[in-house]
């Protein structure tokens, strides 16, 4: 039944989705931070979505959901201020700050929440329709 | 007579299982609208309905229906990661796929109540 496998589908991209606003989240926490565990300066993290094929058989192309491939990290170097009374500071009087673009990070937070609601808007759909699908031949 | 009675039962559950699979192949596209380089995908409703009607003639049950060709849709934009998702349009396309879902288990519904209705004897009222 095709209609049971929008849950997977959707559900899918609900769980994605809400991975990325955690690596959103965790980014803007940590915009201003100085070092990340490692010592150095935190990087910034990207969701890489990929396409998941969920079907069997003839419906394996029609059946496709979505998984978070990689979490990656930005590679370009921090944001250097100079500021020689920081304890951070290094021989130069710079601070390393991390990659963060705060303004970046608002507008994939955006993005996500409305991809968020649009899978919970398929799914309730979905809902509906079977609900009724299983009310064929009453009343 | 009993053949007769269930065409038209025939005609608009093969309709509803198309309909359920456009359905969840729309809930595909929506979900990867973030996807790089994903295809937007779809199909054309009408000839897949015509595919499957001609085809029944040989007694497939609605179990068997066809599997619709699939097509990449239409990009109305060109996205920099190759996604070809247009938002606006799934979600008319999802709505109004809900819609005729629901008109064509009307049509079920009314025509297993005409086959009941049928079969009914005129004493019981």
């Amino acid at each position: 039944m095709s209609l049971n496998q929008i849950f997977n589908v959707a559900g899918s991209a609900v769980s994605a989705q809400s991975q990325r606003l955690n690596v959103v989240a965790s980014n803007l926490a940590n915009a201003d931070t100085v070092a990340g565990p490692d010592g150095q300066a935190y990087k910034a993290r990207q969701v890489v979505f990929q396409t998941l094929l969920m079907g069997q058989g003839a419906q394996r192309n029609a059946n496709v959901g979505v998984q978070v491939a990689t979490v990656r990290e930005d590679p370009t170097a921090g944001r250097r201020v100079h500021d020689p009374k920081h304890p951070a500071a290094d021989g130069d009087g710079y601070v390393t700050y991390s990659n963060v673009n705060p303004v970046e990070e608002m507008v994939n937070m955006i993005s996500a929440s409305r991809s968020y609601q649009n899978n919970v808007e398929v799914m309730n759909t979905a809902r509906s329709l079977l609900l009724k699908t299983l009310q064929i031949g009453q009343s | 007579m009993v053949p007769r009675l269930t065409d038209s039962l025939e005609f608009h559950g093969r309709a509803l299982m198309l309909r359920a699979q456009r359905q969840q192949l729309l809930a595909g596209n929506i979900a990867n609208a973030d996807t790089p380089g994903y295809r937007a995908r779809d199909f054309d409703f009408a000839a897949a309905l015509r595919d499957a009607t001609s085809a029944s003639g040989s007694g497939r049950g609605l179990g068997g229906a066809a599997t619709p060709r699939l097509r990449d849709a239409l990009a109305a934009q060109t996205n920099l990661d190759r996604n070809n998702v247009d938002m606006d349009r799934e979600r008319a396309s999802f709505a109004h796929n809900a819609v005729q879902y629901e008109s064509t288990l009307r049509f079920v519904n009314s025509s297993i109540r005409t086959a009941l209705d049928a079969m009914k004897s005129h004493t019981s009222g």
